[in-house]
């Protein structure tokens, strides 16, 4: 069950190790990622005209540089003993590590909803989405979160799409709704 | 005095039944998301987008506005009871304010945060009344190259200005380029970085990049962390200041309304350095010193004031620059965006109605808080109570809903996602938020500006510099631009030049300076948690990193001090 303690102790448990690694992950996808620009800027070609000196590779030769850069200049700081302050709040309990199990869980369920938006329609998706969300959580009130869930969907529904004109699917509901 | 004449015209649009009560409804709705804990102006002006989608842009601003101010009340509220500051610029507030509310002063600590931010709030959007237009003045008076010049600045300010890192912002900035670069080249018609798909021709919608960023990547990283039992809430009973907490408080409002309504105002704002700066006058100033420490009235009073006076002076820029400056402003600025209006100096022009309407639904805002908020002050307490599966899920439900709804496509659930998860990223590396939404909203029309201004020289590279003079067809080097240049890079070299001037100062100014910064520390120390008082909501993870380092700073660049000092000059 998703309640049980985490699964996954990462870099940020109480004894933190004097370089934080996991660091080197953030460079290599800046690293990618500036690679990736650079090679957009490649394929556009030379555009520039006299109307337009710049043209549009201008940009990406410059961030895509300045991503590797700082891809460089991070991965140089992190082998030296620097890490960032990972964000703290009223509901964050750093000290436990990141609880991988909950956010995969959560992950599944938004990418159930993406699936499932546009055949549904938002009420049943939405009531999922909702529903699975606050299960992954460790929310064990199963017969109480399906129906806060349903009425939420069911208000936000009637609320946006029909009170607001938002547009929010009907999906196989249509009609019935 | 047209200024007055089109603020009445304002006040017409703003005060028709409708809008009022659109706007009163942006108030409770604000109120009631910015009360959760965790959530921040920004993240509730984001997440309750949508409730305005449905209407036109006039009646939409009118009550993104009420959504605005009740986030911002709402927020000191979770700061005073529950010791949680949703965005940095709460951070100061909660200090006191938590210390007051343990002691069993919750009510009067909520009252003069609520009265100090209805003064605070009215002087600054009075203030805003007569700058927004002249700023908006000399905005339109900018060429491409001083508006390019101005923008670099709006960069480089909230980069390396704000926040503990500056590798981290510059970081975050660049990022937020590369995602504002995706889509179709607005010259040329060439796709950059859209993989060929069609649905990223026309970019990514900012306020998918603001939802994905701030609820889903906040949902997802406190998921990741989540601490089993909730916090304790102090119960609050009906707000109210007796005479003697009047008499103390009078006086920080107004002091930090003077503090913090020009920070708003320059681009490197953000409310972190006049709430620290309130605070630290304060305490210099009470006749009560002792109570420092333990929950001092007038360190509530003049942080908050000075809070809301920095919000009230962030709609200077945004107004008449459409520079965002701090998160919320950025939001809002997508807000308009959305509804296909652009931000820039010519909007006070062109949409003077919409406008005005908004400058006068911030004065009705406020007052509707003030109204409303002392007696609803114990049913916002009880919404702290919220059991936290259900606020989480909450976020990410509405994220998704708001998400979808900007273009009725499930592809942008699968961009909020990926936003989400670079979300989570920042967060677990200490990456602040701020920088990326600012590079997303500016990054185009930086790119823009930077073309017109070599379009005009022909390619030479000065015409970024300057412009050729029509009268007498010489090339003309901007002043404006230059000093511009000039301010970003004594910013840039800012950590060089402090050890410089360190050096070259007398002793005893030195010895000042050590103090001062021995005393923030002393004072940040006093969090009774142990864990770092800010949180990265707002990129303005300033106050995090003076707590880290114990030792008074000689070198480094850490926030706060810097800044301070720079200020100081």
């Amino acid at each position: 069950m998703t309640g049980s303690p985490p699964t996954a102790i990462e870099a940020s448990a109480p004894s933190r190790p004097d370089r934080d690694l996991a660091q080197l992950g953030l460079c290599a996808f800046l690293l990618v990622l500036g690679a990736l620009v650079l090679y957009t800027a490649a394929t556009l070609g030379d555009n520039r005209t006299g109307v337009d000196p710049l043209g549009p590779g201008a940009v990406p030769l410059i961030l895509g540089p300045a991503l590797i850069i700082l891809a460089i200049v991070l991965a140089v700081a992190t082998l030296r003993g620097d890490r960032g302050e990972a964000e703290a709040g009223e509901d964050v309990d750093l000290d436990r590590g990141v609880d991988a199990k909950t956010v995969l869980l959560l992950i599944g369920v938004f990418v159930a909803n993406i699936v499932l938006i546009d055949f549904l329609g938002w009420v049943i998706s939405g009531a999922l989405l909702f529903y699975g969300s606050a299960i992954a959580l460790g929310s064990r009130h199963f017969i109480r979160d399906l129906a806060i869930s349903v009425a939420l969907a069911l208000i936000t529904f009637y609320g946006f799409a029909i009170g607001l004109g938002v547009g929010l699917p009907a999906g196989i509901l249509q009609g019935i709704l | 005095m047209e200024n007055l004449q089109f603020l009445v015209d304002g006040f017409a649009t703003a005060a028709t039944p409708l809008n009022l009560l659109l706007a009163l409804i942006g108030v409770i709705v604000g109120t009631a998301v910015g009360v959760l804990p965790g959530i921040g102006p920004a993240m509730t002006v984001a997440l309750l987008l949508p409730i305005t989608y449905g209407l036109e842009p006039t009646s939409a601003m009118i009550m993104l506005a009420g959504i605005f101010y009740g986030g911002m009340y709402g927020g000191s509220t979770t700061s005073i009871l529950l010791n949680t500051p949703g965005e940095s610029s709460s951070v100061v507030t909660a200090i006191e304010g938590n210390l007051m509310a343990k002691a069993g002063k919750a009510a009067p600590a909520l009252a003069t945060a609520a009265i100090g931010s209805f003064i605070a709030g009215t002087i600054g959007t009075t203030l805003l009344v007569f700058f927004a237009p002249i700023m908006s003045k000399f905005a339109v008076s900018l060429g491409a190259p001083e508006y390019l010049a101005v923008m670099l600045l709006a960069f480089v300010a909230v980069t390396a200005v704000l926040g503990s890192s500056r590798l981290r912002g510059f970081i975050a900035l660049v990022l937020g380029l590369t995602i504002g670069m995706v889509g179709l080249d607005g010259v040329t018609g060439q796709p950059r970085l859209t993989f060929g798909i069609p649905q990223l021709g026309d970019g990514i919608d900012v306020v998918v990049v603001a939802v994905g960023i701030f609820a889903v990547g906040e949902a997802l990283w406190v998921a990741a962390h989540l601490r089993r039992q909730a916090a304790q809430v102090i119960p609050v009973g009906r707000p109210f200041l007796d005479r003697q907490d009047w008499k103390r408080s009078w006086k920080p409002w107004l002091r930090g309304t003077a503090f913090g309504f020009p920070f708003g105002v320059i681009p490197a704002g953000g409310a972190e350095i006049p709430t620290f700066l309130s605070y630290i006058t304060e305490k210099k100033l009470t006749k009560h010193p002792e109570q420092f420490g333990k929950g001092a009235i007038e360190g509530v009073a003049g942080p908050e004031a000075a809070n809301n006076a920095s919000a009230a002076g962030t709609m200077v820029p945004m107004l008449s620059l459409g520079l965002p400056t701090n998160a919320t402003a950025a939001v809002m600025l997508a807000a308009l965006t959305s509804y296909g209006i652009q931000p820039g100096p010519l909007l006070l022009q062109r949409e003077s109605g919409l406008v005005w309407a908004l400058i006068a639904s911030l004065f009705i805002g406020n007052l509707l808080l003030l109204i409303l908020n002392l007696p609803l002050a114990p049913a916002w307490a009880k919404l702290l109570r919220i059991p936290r599966p259900y606020l989480y899920a909450g976020i990410l439900f509405f994220a998704s809903m708001g998400a979808y709804a900007v273009n009725g496509s499930a592809f942008d659930l699968i961009l909020l996602l990926i936003l989400g998860l670079l979300g989570f990223t920042m967060r677990r590396f200490g990456i602040p938020v701020l920088p990326l939404i600012v590079g997303v909203i500016l990054g185009p029309r930086v790119e823009l500006q930077a073309r017109r201004a070599l379009q005009l020289s022909g390619g030479e590279p000065k015409g970024l510099f300057g412009s050729v003079d029509s009268a007498t067809g010489q090339f003309v080097f901007s002043a404006i631009a230059v000093i511009v240049y000039l301010i970003i890079l004594i910013i840039l070299f800012w950590p060089l030049l402090f050890r410089l001037i360190r050096k070259a100062l007398p002793a005893r100014a030195g010895a000042t300076v050590d103090h001062l910064s021995e005393e923030l520390h002393h004072d940040l120390d006093t969090d009774d948690h142990g864990r770092p008082r800010a949180t990265a909501d707002t990129g303005g993870v300033a106050l995090t990193a003076s707590t880290s380092t114990s030792t008074p700073p000689p070198s480094r660049d850490d926030g706060p001090n810097s800044a301070r000092l720079k200020d100081l000059e």
